[in-house]
């Protein structure tokens, strides 16, 4: 228990950082904030004056303290090309990201976890080399590519989702999961083919142990020993390469939104970025940063739970 | 008859020229009968045992002959009433009991697991019997050892608990493969003890497997000896040790240290 | 040694994969069919020909072009990214590794909180306080790929610190660093070999991803990520153009990834 709560802390201490950092980064870089706003036809009283409710005059760390003050409330400050505030910007918009984020890993866990169990279970030295290649080439597809081919074959070809056809979720919750169905499986695919093959060493690996006897012993069927007792053996080396694939998702959703018309962080980051609009750049990285150190941390506790031999070696 | 074993051949075919590791082996055994089957390893005792517990995967390793247990046809019946056999009627216990549990499970769970699969109880039945099942096998404080994982437990007391799973239905036949090996001698004298208790008071017929003839004949009357696959000699175990019909069988009792036969 | 690599059935196929993009993508460093901007009217959205194998695009640009000139920059921003990556990496895990102590303590929680982050995002992060653009992007993946080099090349130098050969050239008197460059960073070649093919294809999906984004590589700079983004709007009508840089992306990846996996290049690191 103590070692969940250090880790808690640490990621704790480790948002503070990043938001430290990214402050700094955009503090830093050249361009005058005003300048972008107003356009470089605007006359100095106007940028001073601007500048003076922007509070750019004050100094750094003034600022800093001040902004991450309201980033604590939740307030990002506003956004210079939107001139609205920054949280309300993406209040509505992060939901859809995290929505596919989880999405795309649950799918992945789910193709991964039956795809390798069906394999294992038939394992043999062709069905090995099939796999291989299978998952090789699954692995070298790049996400958004995946995602176009998707919307190749099952949007424009057999007519299964209509591509473009976003539905928020808070208009029809069905439809909306039925669309972020197939952006999902394009993030899916790549991350899944690995857990696949890692999940496939782990389960033949697994089955030749002696405890995997001792359940057939015992009068399981196979795929009780299988589902009870191989799957979750096999996937303590793997919950490392769900937790970093969980952060990779994060932005793979930012890539496949653009693939698949979905009004998530990913355009407004974007945008932001070319516009140079950094309370609203700022704002992105930091919300993406606490979803990539809370899936660290969640995936930490996750392995304490399935190993009940790491939980007892913190005492 | 509990247990019929007829022109018993295991042939192994994961290499390219296929290998015979069992020929004509034949067994008999009734109920509540303890019978050792001794020989060094590689004898092909082990793969006897297994086939005879239906643990033999079947693509790699092709089997003739008959397993007749209990009316049962253990080779050639369906996969089905193969499993409602096992961990019932048949139960195992293997030689390293540090990796024979499942790490990952509590021990009450893995203690349980046979009675969860055979019998309709509730779980606090289950949990009842498992509880008594571990304080049988002599373990201290079961309700501790139930909440534990394999890996809080020492190699004795994890094989106790595999006795204690493996008796948990109380089992008509238990086939002990090499169950004291990975332990050390005062403890294989022990686990020795609770299974011919076990065996006394269920009933419960035994197959033990050892390399070690001085085990066999604390507990066992009969012995058969397996020598390259062959089944060479056999009968009552004193007979054996006095009048070893076999050179084979003279070289294994002569290979027994014998400070542990007349020291203690 | 000569039948091993010929029965190294993904270390062949790796190498003729590789090749497949690699050479005309060299090629296409120098010297291209087409112009890669050069328009021409009367072929826009022109089908497969003699003249254009690939056809051509919107615009009426010879796509093959294109996809050579493309693949040539994604091979050198990967190269240049691998490089940034690799080089500044191996100095800091080298430095941190060696000496350990505290500084390296703080330095490296700080390289697993950078590690932790996808390369992506911080990837992008960089590109926004830089700017886009070639040079800009290969210094902002360089930098965002350091994490992963530095922790590879750490966890050597702390298992060579204590070695006797390490102790034995501290004893005949060479300096630390002639120590860690001379003595310890050969050894690093065995762990590098792996993980600079495996940065390489990350670079390359990384660039291609950056691209598709908008915030990559600009225009007049031909990039498939970028061709991959513009053939959208013309899938149903023609989803070659969509195709053929994806599946070139695909072929470079797969290749280099087999590479890594062979028998062959296992061997020599």
């Amino acid at each position: 228990m103590t070692g969940v709560i250090k880790k808690t802390i640490s990621s704790l201490l480790t948002v503070l950082v990043v938001s430290c950092l990214v402050f700094l980064a955009f503090s830093i870089i050249p361009g005058d904030p005003a300048v972008a706003k107003l356009g470089t036809q605007a006359t100095p009283e106007k940028l001073d004056a601007l500048r003076e409710s922007m509070g750019l005059n004050k100094p750094l760390f003034v600022r800093f303290i001040s902004w991450i003050g309201g980033v604590i409330k939740g307030d990002f400050g506003t956004s210079y090309s939107y001139s609205m505030p920054v949280a309300s910007l993406i209040k509505g918009k992060l939901p859809v990201t995290i929505i596919l984020t989880l999405y795309s890993f649950v799918l992945m866990i789910l193709l991964s976890v039956f795809a390798a169990i069906y394999a294992a279970r038939r394992e043999g030295r062709v069905l090995d080399k099939i796999i291989q290649i299978i998952t090789q080439v699954i692995m070298s597809v790049p996400p958004f590519f995946g995602g176009i081919l998707i919307t190749l074959i099952f949007g424009l070809g057999l007519h299964l989702f209509a591509p473009g056809g976003y539905i928020s979720y808070d208009v029809n919750m069905p439809k909306f999961l039925g669309y972020m169905f197939w952006p999902a499986l394009a993030i899916a695919l790549p991350k899944g083919a690995m857990a696949f093959s890692l999940l496939y060493t782990g389960l033949v690996t697994e089955k030749k142990k002696d405890y995997a006897r001792t359940a057939y012993s015992r009068g399981n069927s196979t795929g009780d020993v299988f589902y009870k007792h191989l799957l979750k053996n096999a996937c303590i080396p793997v919950v490392t390469f769900f937790g970093m694939a969980l952060a990779d998702m994060i932005a793979g959703s930012i890539v496949i939104e653009q693939v698949f018309g979905i009004p998530g962080l990913g355009r407004i980051l974007l945008t932001s970025i070319q516009n140079r609009d950094y309370p609203v750049v700022e704002a992105i990285i930091v919300c993406i940063a606490v979803l990539v150190i809370v899936s660290n941390l969640l995936v930490d506790i996750l392995y304490r739970v399935i190993d009940p031999r790491t939980a007892d070696s913190d005492k | 008859m509990l247990l019929h074993v007829e022109d018993l051949n295991i042939e192994f075919h994961d290499h390219i020229v296929p290998e015979t590791v069992v020929y004509d082996f034949d067994l008999d055994m009734d109920e509540g009968e303890i019978v050792g089957l001794v020989g060094e390893s590689g004898s092909g005792k082990s793969m006897s045992a297994l086939a005879i517990a239906g643990l033999l995967s079947r693509h790699d390793a092709k089997k003739r002959g008959h397993i007749i247990f209990d009316g049962t046809d253990i080779l050639n019946c369906p996969r089905e009433e193969l499993r409602n056999l096992q961990g019932d009627d048949i139960s195992m216990i293997f030689q390293e009991p540090m990796t024979s549990l499942d790490p990952l499970k509590k021990i009450g769970w893995q203690v349980e697991e046979a009675m969860r699969i055979h019998k309709k109880c509730t779980a606090a039945e289950r949990k009842e019997r498992a509880i008594k099942m571990l304080g049988d096998v002599e373990l201290e404080d079961p309700e501790r050892v139930y909440n534990s994982y394999p890996h809080q437990l020492s190699g004795g007391m994890r094989q106790r608990v595999m006795i204690a799973a493996a008796m948990i239905n109380t089992p008509k036949l238990l086939i002990a493969d090499e169950p004291t090996t990975a332990l050390d001698v005062t403890v294989q004298a022990q686990i020795v003890k609770l299974l011919k208790r076990i065996n006394k008071e269920n009933r419960t017929a035994i197959l033990f497997i050892s390399h070690d003839l001085s085990l066999i004949r604390q507990l066992c009357k009969r012995v058969l000896v397996m020598k390259g696959g062959y089944v060479v000699d056999g009968g009552d175990v004193e007979e054996i040790f006095t009048h070893p019909k076999q050179e084979y069988t003279k070289r294994l009792i002569d290979s027994i240290p014998h400070v542990d036969l007349s020291g203690e | 040694m000569k039948n091993s690599v010929k029965k190294d059935f993904n270390f062949i196929l790796g190498i003729v994969l590789t090749a497949i993009v690699v050479v005309p993508a060299i090629i296409g460093i120098f010297w291209t069919p087409y112009g890669i901007d050069t328009m021409n009217n009367s072929l826009k959205m022109a089908g497969c020909s003699l003249a254009h194998p690939f056809g051509c695009d919107n615009f009426g640009r010879d796509i093959l072009s294109r996809v050579m000139a493309g693949s040539a920059i994604t091979l050198l921003i990967g190269l240049g990214t691998v490089a940034i990556g690799a080089v500044a990496g191996t100095v800091i895990g080298a430095v941190t590794g060696y000496y350990g102590g505290l500084a390296d303590d703080i330095f490296m929680r700080f390289n697993d909180v950078m590690f932790s982050f996808p390369s992506l995002l911080l990837a992008l992060v960089f590109v926004a306080v830089l700017g886009s653009g070639r040079t800009q992007l290969t210094v902002a993946l360089g930098i965002a790929f350091i994490p992963s080099y530095v922790r590879i090349v750490r966890a050597e130098y702390v298992r060579a610190r204590n070695m006797d050969y390490v102790k034995s050239a501290k004893l005949a008197g060479a300096s630390d660093i002639r120590v860690m460059f001379v003595h310890i960073l050969p050894n690093t070649s065995k762990v590098m070999m792996g993980s600079l093919l495996i940065g390489f294809n990350n670079a390359v999906l990384a660039e291609a991803g950056l691209s598709f984004l908008g915030i990559g590589v600009q225009p007049p700079d031909a990039s498939l990520g970028r061709m991959l983004s513009d053939a959208q709007t013309y899938l149903f009508g023609k989803p070659g153009l969509a195709i053929v840089p994806g599946v070139t992306l695909i072929v470079m990846v797969l290749g280099i990834s087999l590479l890594g996996k062979s028998d062959t290049i296992t061997r020599i690191r």
